[in-house]
């Protein structure tokens, strides 16, 4: 006899059933409508498999437009890091008082979910042609930002400054109990062997940290690569970035080609979940050391 | 610690400081200027008074109640289920509720509008009331991280086998153990999943722009063409829903502290 008893069968089958809706519902609002983006990529009009849709990603304004998402999902990680680096690690190594640490990190965990339109606004208000800041320049200063700086906040820059408000805050969230998981013992112990302060962070400190922060870059470039809103509603459709792109496809077939849009979208969901691996990945490894 | 790192510490943070409140600071300055040369409100009585903003205020008002409804009804039962029978099941069910910060919103609804179109098996946006349900699902699915970590986080603080036991052998049900003995000592990590999913609801844009429902984050972005002020007005009122949904949090999770367990 192979088959189980009557009264453990029923109590497995029960409890298969309880996670059921959930399953149900992660299935049709989360991984069927991913799936039909991913399949739709690699299909013809008619539902043959092809390879034409990635191929043709690599034409038109398609590939720029990849490029300059990178260029600003890059730029706003890698600057967001090093702020929030910079933040974190005045607050743990008690450059300021002990008692900012709380206050910041309640508010970096509201502030890191502040992307959308409204945050677009807060910038166009604070920087825009006559925003706060540009006024008290040109006023005070005589600076014009557009003029002197080269400053447009519906460009490249614009839209990079506008993202670091949530990715600064991320990177402090994330990084804070990080630099604190770093023990006294390794500082103590590196200078009774007579390091300086800087051969302690060359050698001990940012090797150890390193995966933390290379995963946290990850996080924050994906982070900014999925960013939507804040987007459409800063620049309209003057910034040509893949977000803006595939919601104009969505919108109106611009690009003509229903599969083409799939594999836009496919590209984004490779380039976020890469960088969200990539994360993981390091995140596991700075855990051997930063418990 | 030398004078040199405090002086670099204290530059750094306050850097960081006016990063986060100069632009707040110019937002809400600007929402003020509506009328010249002087600070006025007028941009803020203008806004209010517009039927399009109480249409779609309330519209995503609703919006977010039922998303925090269907969101409590998945995912309290879901986590409970997990802890108490299917504790191995955990690290799946949990990476799961994370793939929507993994995937972009604008990819999932994309696949919404192909898959449940008119022609489809289950022609959603079809009708009025099929695309408001899936906007509903949608947000449940982008708040879904949130909702189920807070969730999962209240019932770690709970005896749930003993509270099920003891609710079993008195003769209760699962629909009775659930709704009189898991929900009401879990009511703090509730809230603030709800708070949580308020917040995110009353902003969003991707997914109401583009199942082109009449929400208050697309009429956000489209007034903000056509009006000079009162598009900033209405994000300060924005940004208020959402420190206030977050001060909430805080004072809940404060509160719950104090409180004694219900059992």
């Amino acid at each position: 006899m192979n088959q189980a008893p009557p009264a453990l069968r029923l109590r497995l089958s029960f409890t298969w059933l309880g996670l059921m809706p959930f399953v149900i519902f992660v299935l049709l609002f989360l991984i069927l409508p991913t799936m039909h983006i991913v399949i739709g990529a690699f299909q013809t009009r008619d539902g043959s498999f092809t390879l034409q849709n990635i191929i043709d990603l690599n034409t038109g304004t398609i590939p720029s437009s990849y490029w300059i998402s990178i260029k600003i999902s890059f730029a706003s990680a890698a600057l967001g890091c090093l702020i929030g680096f910079g933040m974190a690690a005045a607050v743990v190594f008690g450059a300021v008082p002990r008692w900012i640490k709380s206050p910041l990190l309640t508010f970096s965990g509201v502030a890191s979910n502040f992307a959308g339109v409204p945050l677009a606004f807060a910038f166009l208000a604070t920087f825009g042609p006559v925003g706060l800041v540009t006024l008290f320049l040109r006023q005070n200063f005589g600076i014009v930002l557009q003029r002197d700086l080269g400053f447009n906040i519906l460009s490249f820059w614009g839209l990079t400054v506008t993202y670091l408000f949530f990715q600064i805050p991320l990177m402090v969230l994330i990084i804070t109990p990080a630099l604190e998981g770093l023990r006294r013992e390794w500082r103590e112990a590196a200078e009774v062997l007579g390091a300086t302060a800087f051969q302690y962070w060359r050698m001990v400190a940012l090797p150890i940290l390193f995966p933390a922060l290379l995963g946290t870059f990850a996080l924050l470039f994906a982070n900014a690569f999925g960013a939507v809103a804040t987007a459409i509603a800063l620049t309209g459709s003057s910034l040509n970035i893949v977000p803006i792109q595939l919601y104009a496809q969505i919108r109106g077939d611009v690009l003509g080609n229903p599969n083409l849009g799939y594999a836009m979208a496919f590209g984004m969901i490779v380039v976020t979940a890469a960088s969200n691996v990539v994360y993981i990945l390091l995140r596991i490894r700075a855990e051997r050391w930063l418990k | 610690m030398s004078l040199l790192t405090r002086i670099i510490g204290w530059a750094v943070l306050i850097f960081g400081l006016l990063y986060f409140f100069v632009p707040l600071g110019g937002l809400f300055e600007f929402s003020l200027r509506a009328r010249r040369g002087v600070y006025s409100l007028d941009a803020y009585v203008r806004v209010l008074a517009d039927p399009q903003f109480q249409a779609t205020f309330s519209y995503s008002v609703f919006m977010a109640l039922v998303t925090i409804v269907i969101g409590i009804l998945i995912v309290v039962p879901t986590a409970f289920w997990v802890r108490l029978k299917m504790p191995w099941a955990r690290p799946y069910v949990e990476f799961m509720t994370l793939l929507p910060l993994v995937i972009p919103a604008i990819v999932i609804v994309f696949g919404y509008i192909r898959l449940y179109n008119t022609s489809s098996w289950l022609p959603l946006t079809g009708s009025l009331t099929g695309t408001n349900a899936l906007l509903a699902f949608g947000y449940t699915m982008l708040a879904l991280p949130y909702m189920y970590r807070a969730v999962d986080t209240g019932l770690r603080t709970i005896d749930v086998a003993t509270l099920t036991e003891a609710a079993q052998s008195l003769g209760a049900g699962w629909i009775t153990i659930l709704r009189r003995v898991i929900l009401p000592n879990v009511v703090p990590a509730v809230l603030s999943g709800a708070f949580l999913t308020f917040a995110i609801v009353i902003g969003e844009f991707t997914l109401a722009a583009l199942l082109d429902r009449p929400a208050f984050g697309p009429y956000l972005q489209r007034i903000g063409a056509n009006k000079a002020y009162e598009p900033f007005a209405l994000s300060v009122i924005a940004f208020g829903i959402t420190w206030g949904c977050l001060a909430l949090i805080q004072l809940v999770s404060r509160f719950s502290k104090m409180a004694p367990p219900r059992i």
